[in-house]
C-alpha cells in the first residue's frame, strides 16, 4: 500500500485496475451483508470506506497518474465509491429498521391491562332525565322554574283550588310540618310552582318545573314517599286544549321517538277544568307497543288563575305533570322503584354521566 | 264501585250485542276510570237447583259433616233418569227443605274445579253443594248459598238462575262525580256515551209531603241540609230478601244481611242515596240533629264505643246520640231480626263535615263515601219511596201515610256561557247545536239566547245531582268529554323566545357533572332523619343545627325530621353499600336542605278569590324555612385502588377537600381552604371552606367518635358546601399569554409545622410579584435535619415577564422578595 506522498511506483497502479475495483465492491458488499447488526456494520465500515480502504488508496493513486489517464481512472474510482457507499447505506437502512422494529417489539405492553385505579363516577338517572325533559321544553321556548320542597299549604293546595276538606290534604296522603298550625306541608306535587311562576313572572308564562315531591306512601316497587315530578305550565291569550295536546305530543316524540303520541282521558284534578289523564304510546313497551299511564293535565282552572292574579276572562292556560321516577321506571324497565332512593352504586353506575 | 252489566241494562237501552269491554271503553271515554272487568267465570256441565230432602249428621270426624239427600229433579243423563243425589257437605247453614245449588259430577266450577263422584268421609258423594265464593258470585265462603224458597224448582238450570253470563265492571269514581256511585248515574253516563235511551229509576211519583211521620228538629241546618223520614210498620222480619236483590248486592260487593238492611243498601246502589233505618220502637222522643257535645259517647253498629268530637254531626233522641250522621248508625236503635216497625231516613249532609267525621273515627263507609262527595239533594223522597215499596212488596210491610221533610236543600244555580265557549277552550269547531245537545243530555235545562253584544249564549240549569257544575269551565268540560277528547287536534302553541337556563340552574348542572366526571357517584337518599343523628354528630346542645323542621306524620316514627344538611342521607347510603359489599365509595348529592329560623310563625291562610297583596305574599313566604341548595360528598375505602400499577391509596381528608375544589372550579369561584373545627369533623382534619371571609362549607375526615356512633367505616371523610352560598360569577377572564421563556427556580423553606402551607404559598405569590407565574409545592419534609416541630416546604417557582426575556438576576430578585415576605409573614426561613 502506498500513501499520497509515496514515490511513484508503477506496480502499485494496479490499485486502479478495474479488476481491483470490482473486487473491492464485491468484497464490501459481502462484508456489509454479513454484518448482522449495526455494531458489526460499523466495525467493517473502515475497511471499505475508511482512509485506509482499497478505495481510498486507489483514489490517492489518481494524482500520480499522467493527466490524460486521470479522468478515466477518477471516473472509475468514483463509480466504485458510490457503489460501495450505496451498499453500505442500504445495509445501514435495513439494519436500522431491524433495530427499530426490535426495540419497539421489546417495548410492547399488554394494553388490555385494566386501569381502574380511580373508580368511575355517575349521575343519578332521575337527575339526568329531569334535565333532559327540561331541555326539551327549553328548546320550545319554556323557562325552568323552581320552588321549595317545604311549601305553604296555601300554595300547595288552596291556590290550586283544593277545598279545605279535600282528602288529599289529610295526614294519610300529605306530610304535614309540625306544629299543627304551621300551615306548611312537604309539597305533594310540583304544581305550587305554577302559582309561584304566575305570581312572580310577567305574562305570558311558559315554564317547566322539575323537582322533588312527597306523599305519605309506604315505599314499594311502584311507590316512593319521595319522588320527582316535572310540571309544565303555559298561560297566554288564546291557549286551547289543542295546544295542550300538541305540546304533550311533541314531548312524547322527544322522549319516546317519532312514532309516539299521547291520548287524553277525562279525569278530575282540582286545579284544572277540563282535566285529563295522559297516556303515552310507548313503542318499546314490554310485550308490545302500547299505552302507558303517564300523568295528569288539563286547562288551568279559572280559580287558580284568579288566585294568582291572572284574569281568566283574558288569559287561559294549560298545565301538565309527570312522574320522573315513573317515566324512568317504564322507559328503562326498572323492576323496583326503591332502587332510586337506596343509593346503591350498582344502580347508578350503569347510567354513566349522561343517561 | 262495582256494578253488574245486567243492572245497567235495566236503565239504559244498550245497543244489541254490546260487550262488557265496549261498556268499559265507553266509561273511560266519558271520564270514568275502569279498574277491571270481571266476567263471572264460566261454569260447564250440570249445575242445578236442588232441594235438601234429608240430612244425616256424621259425627265420627274432627268436624261435623253432613251427608245430604238432594232432590235435583228429573234430569235425563245418558238416557237415564238421575235420582236424588247423595252429597257430602261441611257447611251447616241450611236445613231440610232448603233450596241450594248443586254441582253434579261432570260440572266444572270457576277456576277449573271439576266435580266428580268420589268417596269422602266414608261415603260416596255425588256432587257438591256450592257456596257463593265457589260460584265466584261474591267473597262469602262461610256457608253454602241458600236460595229463598220458591226461587227455583229442583233441577232448574242454576247457570241461568245465577246469571253466570253476566259481567261486573269495577270503577274508580273521582270526587267530582258522586252521582256515579250508583246504577242510576252510571247508566246515565252510558246513555250519553252511546247516545242511547235512558230510564231514570228515581223518576217515580212520591206525592207531596203532606204530613210528618216522626217529629224532628234540625238544629244545625249548615251540616244537615235536608232530613226526610218515611215509616213502614208490620214488616215480617223473617221475610227473605229476594234472590235477585241478594245477587246484585253480592256482585256489588255488599254482604246480604236481612231484608230491611238489604233494601236500604240496594236503594243506595240503585239511586246513589244512602239510607238509614231505625227500629222505630227503640226511639225515645223526637229526633234532634246537631253537633256533638264534648264528652258525649256513641256505640256504633260495629260494636265500638266512640268518644264524640264537637265537630261530629249526630242524630239524637231523648236517650242521647243514636247515630253518627251520614257515617254509621248506633247500636241502640239498629234493625234486628225482630224489627217490624222501621223508620227510614234519607238526609242530605254537608260533604266536608262527613269527610272529617269519617276520617276522625277512621270509619270509611259506603254512606260516607257518597256523602263526602255530593248526593242529589232532590233524591230523598224518591229513595225512601223505593225502599218503602220494596219492604212492602217483599216483607209485607204497610207504608204509613205521610213523610217528614225538613231543611233547605242546596240546588245548583243556572250558569250562562257563550255558546262557542267549548269551541274556544278546546280549539275545535264543534258543529251547530252540539253544546246545547250535550248539556241537555247530562240533564241540564237549556235556554239559548243572545247577550247584549249579540253573542249566542246558553243558560244551563244543572240537574240536582250535578252540584259539581258551578262554573262555565265545568260546563265546557261536559261538552268536551262527551264529544270525546280524541276529537281535539294536536297544535303547538306559539311560545315566545325563552331565555334559557338561569346562571344558577346552569351551575347546578355543571357542578353535578364535574363531580360525576371526577369519580363521584350521585345518590338521592330520602331526607327523613332521626333526632338522635345530632347526638351521633356530636353537636352541642345549643348547636343551631339541632333546630330542624319536623313532620307531624312521619312514615317512620323515629325519623320525623328534615335535616339542614345532606350528610345523614349520604351516611345511610354508605352504610347500605358497605353492608352489600361495596366498600370503595365516593358518593355525592345535590339537593335542598331545610333550615328553619329561630322564630317560626305559622304560614297565613290567604284568600283565593284574588291575588294576594304583596304584603300578604311576603308574610306567607317569610313563614317558610330557608331551603338552600347544598352539595355534599362522602368518601370511604380506597380512593385509588391497588393494582398491577402498584399500591392503592385510602380515601382521606384531601379527597373531601378536593371535591370541594372541584365544585368551586365548576362554579367558577375561588375557594379558600383554611383550618376549621366543626362537628362532625375530626378537629385536626377539618377544612373550613371560604369564599372571601364567608364560610360556605366544610370538608375533611369525620371525628372518630362520629364514625363509631354512626357505624361508618373508619376514616370516613365528607364534604358539604352551601351551593346557594357561592356567588354567581360574571367574571370574564382575558388572559395575556407571554411568548417569552420562563425562569424556573426551586426554593425550600423551613417553617413551624403548625404554619399552614396555604399561608406560605400566599406569601410567596404576594412577595414574588407579577413575575411569579406559578408556585407549586413539590415536597414536604420533616425530620432531624430540619429540627423538632419544623418542616421543610419545597416549592418550584415559574417566573416569566410578559414583555421580555427574564434575566436570572431579575428572577432571583423576585424569588428573594418572595422568601422575604414568607419569612416576615410566617417565620419561614430558607433551608440552609
Amino acid at each position: 500500500m502506498s500513501g499520497a506522498n509515496d514515490p511513484y511506483d508503477p506496480k502499485e497502479v494496479a490499485a486502479l485496475s478495474p479488476a481491483t475495483l470490482t473486487a473491492a465492491v464485491e468484497q464490501a458488499g459481502k462484508d456489509f451483508a454479513a454484518a448482522a447488526d449495526l455494531d458489526a456494520l460499523a466495525a467493517v465500515k473502515p475497511a471499505h470506506l475508511g482512509d485506509r480502504s482499497p478505495l481510498m488508496t486507489a483514489r490517492r493513486e489518481i494524482g500520480a497518474l499522467p493527466p490524460q489517464a486521470r479522468s478515466e481512472a477518477g471516473k472509475r474510482v468514483n463509480e466504485t465509491r458510490v457503489a460501495v457507499q450505496t451498499a453500505y447505506d442500504e445495509r445501514l437502512a435495513v439494519l436500522r429498521a431491524e433495530r427499530d422494529e426490535h426495540v419497539l417489539r421489546e417495548e410492547a405492553v399488554d394494553v388490555t391491562l385494566p386501569w381502574d385505579r380511580v373508580q368511575p363516577g355517575a349521575r343519578h338517572p332521575v337527575s339526568t332525565l329531569s334535565e333532559y325533559v327540561a331541555d326539551v321544553f327549553v328548546a320550545m321556548g319554556y323557562e325552568v322554574a323552581d320552588g321549595p320542597e317545604v311549601e305553604a299549604e296555601w300554595l300547595n293546595f288552596d291556590a290550586l283550588n283544593f277545598v279545605k276538606d279535600h282528602p288529599a290534604r289529610t295526614m294519610q296522603d300529605t306530610f304535614h310540618v309540625a306544629p299543627a298550625d304551621s300551615g306548611l306541608v312537604l309539597r305533594t306535587h310540583t304544581s305550587p310552582v305554577q302559582i309561584r311562576a304566575l305570581l312572580t313572572r310577567d305574562l305570558p308564562v311558559y315554564v317547566v318545573a322539575p323537582g322533588r315531591t312527597y306523599r305519605s306512601d309506604e315505599p314499594d316497587a311502584t311507590h316512593l314517599p319521595a319522588f320527582n315530578q316535572i310540571e309544565g305550565l303555559a298561560v297566554d291569550k288564546g291557549i286551547t286544549m289543542a295546544h295542550l295536546k300538541g305540546t304533550l305530543d311533541a314531548f312524547a316524540r322527544a322522549m319516546f321517538g317519532e312514532n309516539s303520541r299521547t291520548r287524553l282521558r277525562p279525569a278530575f284534578f282540582p286545579f284544572v277544568e277540563p282535566g285529563a289523564e295522559v297516556d303515552v304510546w310507548f313503542p318499546e313497551k314490554k310485550g308490545g307497543a302500547g299505552w302507558v299511564e303517564w300523568g295528569g293535565c288539563g286547562m288551568v282552572h279559572p280559580n287558580v288563575l284568579r288566585a294568582s292574579g291572572v284574569d281568566p276572562e283574558v288569559y287561559s292556560g294549560f298545565a301538565f305533570g309527570m312522574g320522573v321516577d315513573r317515566t324512568l321506571q317504564f322507559r328503562n324497565g326498572i323492576s323496583d322503584m326503591r332502587y332510586m332512593v337506596e343509593g346503591d352504586v350498582r344502580f347508578t353506575l350503569p347510567f354513566g354521566t349522561e343517561a | 264501585m262495582r256494578i253488574p252489566v245486567s243492572w245497567l241494562a235495566d236503565h239504559v237501552a244498550l245497543p244489541e250485542g254490546t260487550t262488557p269491554e265496549q261498556i268499559a271503553d265507553a266509561f273511560v271515554r266519558v271520564g270514568l276510570e275502569v279498574e277491571e272487568v270481571h266476567h263471572l267465570a264460566g261454569v260447564t256441565g250440570p249445575l242445578v237447583a236442588g232441594l235438601v230432602m234429608e240430612i244425616e249428621e256424621l259425627t265420627d270426624f274432627k268436624k261435623p259433616i253432613r251427608y245430604c239427600k238432594v232432590d235435583v229433579g228429573n234430569l235425563e243423563e245418558d238416557g237415564e233418569t238421575v235420582k236424588p243425589q247423595m252429597i257430602i257437605c261441611g257447611a251447616r247453614n241450611f236445613r231440610e227443605g232448603d233450596t241450594i245449588v248443586a254441582a253434579l259430577p261432570g260440572c266444572v266450577l270457576p277456576g277449573g274445579f271439576a266435580i266428580s263422584e268420589r268417596k269422602t268421609y266414608g261415603r260416596m258423594s255425588q256432587g257438591m253443594i256450592c257456596s257463593v265464593a265457589e260460584l265466584a258470585l261474591g267473597e262469602d265462603h262461610s256457608g253454602i248459598l241458600v236460595l229463598p224458597s220458591g226461587t227455583a224448582q229442583p233441577g232448574d238450570d242454576a247457570k241461568e238462575l245465577l246469571g253466570l253470563d253476566d259481567a261486573v265492571i269495577e270503577l274508580a269514581v273521582t270526587p267530582d262525580r258522586g252521582y256515579c256511585l250508583s246504577a242510576r248515574g252510571l247508566a246515565r253516563e252510558l246513555a250519553c256515551a252511546f247516545d242511547a235511551d235512558y230510564r231514570d229509576p228515581a223518576m217515580i211519583d212520591v206525592g207531596e209531603a203532606d204530613d210528618a211521620v216522626y217529629p224532628v228538629h234540625v238544629e244545625d241546618l249548615e251540616g244537615c241540609r235536608r232530613f226526610v223520614l218515611r215509616r213502614v210498620t208490620g214488616l215480617d222480619p223473617t221475610s227473605p230478601t229476594p234472590w235477585w236483590m241478594r245477587r246484585r248486592l253480592m256482585l256489588a260487593g255488599i254482604r246480604p244481611i236481612s231484608l230491611a238492611v238489604d233494601v236500604t243498601n240496594y236503594v243506595m246502589l240503585e239511586t246513589g242515596h244512602p239510607l238509614h233505618a231505625f227500629d222505630t220502637t227503640t226511639l225515645r222522643g223526637s229526633l234532634v240533629v246537631r253537633r256533638a257535645n264534648a264528652g258525649e259517647k256513641l256505640s256504633t253498629l260495629d260494636g265500638a264505643s266512640r268518644e264524640l268530637d264537637p265537630d261530629d254531626l249526630i242524630i239524637c233522641d231523648d236517650s242521647g246520640p243514636i247515630s253518627l250522621a251520614g257515617v254509621m248508625g248506633g247500636a241502640s236503635t239498629e234493625i234486628t231480626d225482630s224489627t217490624t216497625d222501621v223508620l227510614l231516613e234519607a238526609a242530605n249532609w254537608e260533604p266536608a263535615t262527613i269527610a272529617r267525621v269519617a276520617r276522625r273515627h277512621k270509619l270509611p263507609s259506603e254512606a260516607s263515601r257518597r256523602f263526602e262527595r255530593l248526593v242529589d239533594p232532590a233524591l230523598p223522597p224518591a229513595a225512601l219511596e223505593l225502599a218503602a215499596q220494596l219492604l212492602s212488596r217483599y216483607g209485607d210491610a204497610r207504608i204509613e201515610r205521610g213523610r217528614t221533610d225538613v231543611g233547605r236543600p242546596l240546588l245548583p244555580a243556572a250558569i250562562a256561557i257563550p255558546l262557542a265557549l267549548p269551541d274556544r277552550v278546546a280549539g275545535v269547531n264543534y258543529g251547530r247545536g252540539v253544546t246545547a245537545r250535550r248539556l241537555s243530555q247530562i240533564g241540564c235545562r237549556i235556554e239559548v239566547g243572545s247577550s247584549d253584544d249579540g253573542t249566542a249564549v246558553v243558560v244551563a240549569d244543572p240537574p240536582t245531582w250535578r252540584g259539581d257544575l258551578n262554573l262555565p269551565a265545568d260546563l265546557v268540560e261536559e261538552v268536551l268529554r262527551l264529544e270525546g277528547y280524541h276529537t281535539i287536534p294536536s297544535v303547538l302553541p306559539p311560545a315566545p323566545a325563552g331565555r334559557g337556563l338561569t346562571a344558577a340552574q346552569r351551575r347546578r348542572r355543571t357542578v353535578s357533572r364535574a363531580l360525576a366526571a371526577t369519580g363521584h357517584v350521585e345518590v338521592l337518599p330520602m331526607p327523613f332523619v332521626s333526632p338522635q343523628t345530632w347526638d351521633a354528630f356530636g353537636l352541642a346542645e345549643d348547636d343551631p343545627r339541632r333546630r330542624t323542621v319536623s313532620l307531624l306524620n312521619p312514615l317512620e316514627a323515629e325519623r320525623p325530621e328534615l335535616a339542614g344538611t345532606l350528610l345523614p342521607g349520604l351516611f345511610d347510603a354508605v352504610q347500605r353499600n358497605v353492608s352489600r359489599g361495596m366498600r370503595d365509595l365516593a358518593l355525592y348529592q345535590v339537593g335542598q336542605v331545610v333550615q328553619p329560623d329561630e322564630r317560626q310563625v305559622p304560614a297565613p291562610d290567604l284568600p283565593v278569590d284574588r291575588r294576594p297583596t304583596d304584603a300578604e305574599l311576603a308574610t306567607l313566604l317569610a313563614a317558610l324555612p330557608k331551603q338552600p341548595l347544598h352539595v355534599a360528598a362522602v368518601f370511604t375505602g380506597q380512593r385509588e385502588r391497588a393494582g398491577w400499577w402498584g399500591k392503592g391509596r385510602a380515601a382521606n381528608w384531601s379527597d373531601a377537600v378536593e371535591a370541594a375544589r372541584t365544585v368551586a372550579r365548576a362554579a367558577g369561584v375561588e375557594l379558600t381552604v383554611t383550618a376549621g373545627e366543626l362537628a362532625p369533623w375530626h378537629p385536626g382534619r377539618c377544612a373550613a371552606l371560604r369564599i372571601g371571609d364567608a364560610v360556605v362549607g366544610h370538608a375533611g375526615e369525620l371525628h372518630p367518635k362520629v364514625v363509631e356512633a354512626l357505624g361508618l367505616p373508619a376514616r370516613t371523610c365528607a364534604m358539604e358546601l352551601d351551593l346557594d352560598g357561592l356567588p354567581l360569577t360574571d367574571e370574564r377572564p382575558s388572559p395575556v399569554v407571554s411568548p417569552y421563556p420562563p425562569v424556573l427556580l426551586d426554593v425550600a423553606l423551613v417553617a413551624d409545622a403548625t404554619v399552614p402551607v396555604a399561608d406560605v404559598t400566599d406569601a410567596i405569590v404576594a412577595g414574588g410579584g407579577d413575575l411569579v407565574e406559578d408556585v407549586r409545592l413539590f415536597d414536604v419534609y420533616t425530620g432531624e435535619q430540619v429540627g423538632e416541630g419544623k418542616r421543610s416546604l419545597a416549592f418550584s417557582l415559574r417566573l416569566r415577564a410578559p414583555d421580555r426575556t427574564l434575566t436570572v438576576e431579575e428572577a432571583t430578585e423576585a424569588r428573594d422578595a418572595a422568601v422575604a415576605l414568607a419569612a416576615e409573614r410566617t417565620g419561614a426561613a430558607l433551608r440552609g
